[in-house]
């Protein structure tokens, strides 16, 4: 062996192993627009809310039924459940499909796919260290807006209690408890989305077609689960449960629905991930 | 496979994930493999004198292990012995022989229904404990007495608490929403003339002459009727017995109680004996149930407990208007049978006596999407009950401020239009079915005046009877209301409210009527008022959807008032924050019989506040989180985990055996020092192209190799290849000696560039290579990045963005990166693409000095023949996916011929050929120059040296020498004039 290590030309050995770290591609994804950008959006977007009720501040009077918007007013975890309310069923599955659905398919469209591969990053290995920086990223991204939600609706708002639509109130520390669990569950339920990206990802070198069929996909369950004739078999619908989060808001929680919401994600996350790991083992790249 | 191994348990737990809603139902115990069932029929006789035979129909539900305690299982009204089959299998299965029979009047029972009295349904069942005590399978306390507890619901639980009122051989009872009082109970009245002091939480006011609720006798009377003997003739009275058909009728007549019928009545009840009670009772009530109320349970329990006897009572979220007990309040149940009865524990060893505590169910008020939700409250005891010489201890009970004006509230005639509270059997329906209408709400609900209009707000939550308490209505001028003001915190109410008013008539009376022979009736209720937010009307939601009929002595004319404290429903709830309670008195209701005569009543509060009961105790189980999900999610992560760790060991072992000497992935070890042999190698992609078929070719160290081919030679698949980036369909490749599979580490020693750049065009050229150096997880020290910078020549630009770079700028950034870390094999896909004359040869400079120094290997594909014969030492032509030919640049240019150009004319070149023809050489003129002739002559450069002597020592002057054709024809050549 020393015999061969002499014989060695270049410093350069075979690999060692550790490719592509975490920090690395954390460090290629991080310094992309498009990741800068869309966590600016989720930053800013309780402050657009903020600016949109101050603005528009004439809600007329003797208007029946209760007005979403009035109430999310009324205190900060008020105002963090208003912001929840309002991406959880699209922008937070966007933001999941854009950061899944772009981890192989834009290296493919940059054709640096097939330098990484050379490096060489080993396949699962790559898609693994990825995945992690998706799911970092995603992470952030969806943590960030309850957090400066939190933030902006308990400055002017104020720290009262968290009230909901059916008069129910949680105090302020228990309220915000449970917004994070909350905010815990949309992110588990959304692992489901993740999982059909990764695959949508690996199966296409478009990283918008991998990000749009997400996304289509989620509305096509979501349409799904309109259609009453299907009956119980909505329930195995990813989006099925996306919104049984709204279960931690009162003084009574019913996990129910929440352990099964996260329980069917996990399955189609796994059963998605798992193919995409076989599809991509298996796949001639060609980009 | 792994993957294969995966779905089966998706699919599964998919499945599990749709039977889910399946799993809500509690499994049936499964003990019925070692219960054993009879049929029998029991002859019992009863009567007042006990001489009316009848024959009872039973099922005797055996254990496995017998003697054993026996429980007497009663039925509802209107069932019979099968309705409590499943329940019976579950007691036996628990160890008691279990009696289940259809009551006389019932099934396929003789006798007609006789309500539970003493001398009918209470003798047979007494004859039945005889019956029991005869029975070898039965343990026995004494000669003659067996060891029985009696359990029941609705009339069966009646039936359960007379048999141990007269029995006392009944060792425990377990009756369920059923009554203390059943003449109370269809003929309610909740006014107490006289200021009362309540003591226990959901006391009743258990005033005679009350109002007759009309709906639900009528239902039972039906179901009674119906359950006529095969083969009689339809009847009016059906299997009632006529008396108490004839009290019926009387009652739907007259809309009062007959006095014949209360006396009959009383008998059938509790109330008159349960003192005698000594038999341990759990009292378990539904807080949901117009028919028999908290209050019923309520007052039987006051009556054990003032004959010294135990009780305990629970009420659970359910009863007759929808609900079954939930698990808690089951397991109260079954621990409650097993202390009294079997003593032991399934293990054998000794019960402590079960706690007297007082359970019962909170709802949060509000609904979660699948269940209601409540919590569990459990008080010390039942608050106020008295055992004989005992000081009471009152149930708390907090004032509430109310406040309104005296109102006017008008009686119509016959009752009708009336307002709408409960519906028998719909409030069952909705809570299985979701409601979701609105009642139409009459009027704007001016709040001040009273008149109390049903305003229905949107918003969601509420269970179903919840969303029934909404559909509750009072009619305009028919109901006075009183209100507290917004509450300041969450309160519950546990019990029955009691306000005091002061009701008085008017003057005006219908023309011509004769006096009236009743008293005002009036309905009072509770209801909950969620204020309206931004606008929107405030929603009431009756609570308990229970109304309290009143019937006040008749009042003395000209307008004086009579003063009565209204005791409301007996109802559990929770009222939320910032909510009013608001007290409605209302003249009419569609489930009672209201007076005929019209009327106007004035109602105003005789004392402003209501009284409300709130026993206070320790709260459990607000929050439920299912086993199922769970643990599925737990097996899902756990076999996730699993396939990965078995995985990663079934690939380190099938590695380590590819490894060993002769395995797939062994390395060759005489090619160790080999950059690249290629062997067979074949590739057909999945449409089924072959772009390469059988290539063989191999690289030195030191070589610069020309991989040269037109386009679509299989230049590239077979670099691709090289790359790991393809899976070859056949053959292999060894990169110093080891066989290249995708993501092999030896492809760590070769640095290429193939079919063109590939950046990240956000990050700089800098930016890029770093980056790229550092995914390979090496030390930056080893990239040589300067001399990679020197290389690609990019000046300043290099801090630009990539994707402002030009083609070629790209293409010597990629080739700079290719060549980072120096790898020991380089291969470069096409090149000098892009680049300009001069850069081109500094390029070729570029890697000739690199293969040289050091003894590193390029291979450079090219279809440019000037290119690869200008840069290589060696060459492999492809074509068509085939090598044609290989070798040293040199001879593949020199090809064996020699074109030699003569001085003179065309005479002396023409001379030339046949002097070398003499000479022994194949030898031709050029057709395209007049001027060479081409020699056929061999490698050598003897030979070449022979062709020009031989014509110079002819005379013939020797202008020029050379290979006969540049490396373009040799090219062509190689491949075939088609090849072009």
């Amino acid at each position: 062996m020393t015999e061969l290590a002499d014989r060695r030309l270049g410093p350069r050995r075979e690999s060692s192993g550790r490719t592509l770290p975490v920090r690395i591609e954390l460090l290629r994804q991080l310094r992309r627009r498009r990741t800068q950008i869309t966590l600016a959006l989720f930053a800013l977007l309780p402050v657009i809310l903020w600016i949109a009720f101050s603005v528009g501040n004439s809600s007329s009077p003797g208007q029946a039924g209760l007005s979403l918007t009035d109430l999310a007013q009324t205190s900060g975890p008020n105002f963090v459940v208003f912001a929840l309310f309002s991406s959880a069923s699209f922008l937070f599955v966007v933001v999941v499909a854009l950061f899944f659905g772009d981890t192989v398919a834009s290296e493919a469209s940059w054709s640096s796919l097939r330098y990484l591969l050379a490096i060489p990053v080993p396949r699962v290995r790559l898609l693994r260290q990825k995945v992690i920086v998706a799911s970092l990223l995603s992470a952030v991204v969806i943590g960030v807006l309850p957090l400066v939600a939190l933030a902006l609706g308990t400055l002017v708002y104020g720290d009262g209690a968290f009230a909901s639509p059916t008069g129910e109130t949680l105090p302020y520390g228990a309220g915000v408890l449970r917004l994070a669990l909350a905010v815990v569950y949309i992110a588990l339920q959304l692992t489901w989305v993740a999982g059909v990206a990764t695959l949508l990802s690996v199966a296409t070198d478009a990283p918008l077609g991998a990000v749009g069929g997400a996304v289509l996909v989620s509305i096509l369950s979501q349409i799904l689960d309109t259609v009453d004739a299907l009956g119980s078999i909505r329930q195995v619908l990813p989006t099925h449960y996306a919104f049984a989060w709204t279960d931690l808001l009162t003084a009574d929680v019913d996990g129910t629905d929440m352990a099964r919401g996260v329980l069917a994600a996990f399955v189609w996350a796994t059963a998605f991930g798992a193919t995409a790991v076989w599809w991509f083992r298996r796949k001639d790249i060609t980009s | 496979m792994v993957i294969r191994l995966l779905v089966l348990p998706l699919v599964v737990l998919l499945g599990v994930l749709l039977a889910a809603p399946a799993q809500a139902v509690p499994a049936q115990d499964d003990g019925a493999g070692a219960t054993r069932t009879q049929d029998l029929r029991i002859a019992v006789r009863d009567g007042p004198a006990r001489d009316q035979p009848q024959s009872l129909d039973a099922t005797l539900f055996l254990p496995a292990r017998t003697p054993a305690p026996a429980v007497l299982l009663a039925h509802g009204f209107g069932a019979d012995k099968r309705s409590v089959a499943g329940e019976a299998r579950s007691l036996a299965a628990r160890g008691y022989v279990v009696l289940a029979w259809s009551a006389r009047g019932f099934g396929q029972s003789t006798g007609q229904i006789a309500l539970n009295n003493p001398d009918y349904e209470v003798a047979d069942a007494q004859q039945l404990v005889d019956w029991l005590a005869q029975r070898p399978e039965v343990t026995l306390d004494g000669p003659g007495d067996a060891r029985v507890g009696v359990m029941g619901g609705s009339y069966g639980g009646a039936l359960a608490l007379l048999l141990a009122a007269y029995d006392r051989r009944v060792d425990v009872a377990v009756p369920m929403i059923t009554w203390n009082d059943l003449g109370q109970a269809l003929f309610p009245n909740a006014a107490s003339p006289a200021p009362v002091t309540p003591v226990t939480p959901a006391v009743g006011a258990n005033a005679a002459d009350g109002v007759f609720k009309r709906s639900w006798a009528s239902l039972f009377f039906g179901i009674g009727s119906r359950t006529t003997a095969a083969g009689q003739a339809p009847d009016v009275c059906g299997r009632f017995l006529p008396e108490i058909c004839a009290g019926y009728v009387e009652a739907v007549r007259t809309g009062r109680e007959p006095a014949a019928l209360a006396a009959y009545l009383a008998r059938s009840s509790p109330a008159s004996v349960a003192g005698r009670i000594q038999a341990p009772t759990l009292l378990v009530q539904g807080e949901n149930d117009t028919l028999f109320g908290l209050d019923q349970a309520d007052a039987n329990a006051r009556a054990i407990a003032a004959g010294g006897g135990t009780v305990a009572v629970a009420w659970f979220n359910g009863g007759h208007d929808g609900g079954s007990p939930d698990g808690r309040t089951n397991a109260r149940i079954s621990g409650w049978l097993d202390h009294y009865l079997l003593g032991t524990t399934a293990g054998g060893a000794a019960t402590t006596a079960p706690p007297t505590t007082f359970t019962y169910a909170l709802p949060s008020g509000v609904r979660s999407r699948s269940a209601p939700t409540q919590r569990i409250v459990t008080a010390p005891s039942y608050p106020g009950l008295v055992a004989p010489g005992e000081t009471p201890d009152p149930a708390p009970r907090t004032e509430l401020a109310l406040s309104g004006e005296a109102q006017s509230v008008v009686a119509p005639a016959g009752g009708v239009p009336g307002s709408v509270s409960s519906i028998p059997g719909l409030s069952g329906l909705a809570a299985g079915g979701s409601g979701g209408g609105s009642g139409d709400d009459s009027d704007d609900d001016d709040g001040g005046s009273g008149q109390g209009g049903g305003g229905q707000g949107g918003g969601g939550g509420g269970g179903a009877s919840a969303l029934l308490g909404r559909l509750a209505t009072d009619l305009p001028g028919q109901a006075a209301t009183f209100r507290t003001a917004p509450l300041a915190e969450r309160t519950v109410v546990s019990g029955s409210p009691q306000v005091r008013v002061s009701v008085a008539a008017t003057g005006s009376t219908a023309p011509g009527a004769p006096a009236p022979t009743s008293g005002p009736v009036l309905f009072g209720k509770v209801y909950d008022v969620t204020p309206g937010q931004n606008g929107s009307p405030e929603t009431r939601t009756l609570l308990g959807n229970a109304v309290a009929p009143v019937r006040l002595p008749v009042l003395p004319p000209g307008g004086a008032a009579t003063t009565v404290t209204v005791t409301l429903p007996a109802v559990v709830a929770t009222v939320q924050a910032g909510h009013r309670l608001e007290v409605a008195l209302a003249t009419t209701d569609q489930g009672f019989a209201s007076p005929a005569d019209p009327a106007v009543y004035r109602v105003a509060l005789a004392s402003p506040a209501l009284s409300v009961p709130d026993v206070p105790g320790s709260q459990t189980g607000g929050s439920t989180v299912p086993l199922g999900p769970i643990i599925a999610i737990g097996v899902l992560l756990v076999g996730v985990v699993v396939a990965v760790v078995v995985g990663r060991i079934v690939a380190a072992r099938r590695r380590r055996r590819d490894l060993e000497p002769g395995g797939d992935l062994a390395v060759d070890p005489e090619l160790v020092d080999v950059p690249l042999v290629v062997r067979g190698v074949a590739k057909r992609y999945r449409n089924g192209f072959m772009a390469v078929r059988d290539v063989s070719f191999r690289v030195e160290r030191g070589q610069v190799l020309g991989l040269l081919g037109p386009n679509g030679a299989g230049k590239t698949t077979t670099l691709r290849m090289l790359m790991g980036l393809l899976r070859p369909t056949s053959g292999e490749l060894r990169v110093f000696g080891v066989r290249v599979t995708p993501g092999a580490p030896v492809l760590g020693r070769i640095g290429s560039f193939v079919e063109g750049p590939g950046f990240l065009p956000h990050l700089s050229g800098r930016s890029n290579l770093e980056l790229y150096w550092a995914a390979t997880g090496r030390p930056l020290g080893e990239a040589r990045m300067d001399e990679a910078l020197e290389i690609a020549g990019l000046g300043t630009a290099v801090d630009r963005v990539v994707r402002t770079y030009s083609q070629g700028m790209r293409q010597r950034l990629a080739i700079a990166q290719a060549m980072l870390g120096l790898p020991d094999l380089l291969v470069l896909d096409e090149p000098t693409n892009g680049l300009d004359p001069p850069q081109i040869h500094a390029m070729r400079e570029v890697l000739k000095d690199y293969a040289a120094s050091g003894g590193r290997t390029v291979l450079v594909s090219s279809h440019l023949l000037a290119e690869v014969e200008q840069t290589c030492d060696h060459v492999v032509v492809m074509h068509r996916g085939e090598v044609v030919a290989s070798g040293e640049v040199a001879e593949l240019v020199a090809g064996g011929q020699v074109a030699v150009a003569v001085g003179g004319d065309a005479g002396d070149r023409d001379r030339a050929v046949v002097v070398l023809r003499d000479a022994g050489f194949a030898a031709e003129s050029d057709p395209e120059r007049e001027d060479v002739v081409i020699a056929e002559s061999g490698s050598t450069e003897g030979e070449r040296a022979t062709v020009v002597r031989t014509l110079v020592e002819a005379g013939i002057a020797v202008v020029g020498v050379g290979p006969r054709r540049r490396l373009e024809d040799a090219f062509l050549a190689l491949i075939g004039e088609d090849g072009r």
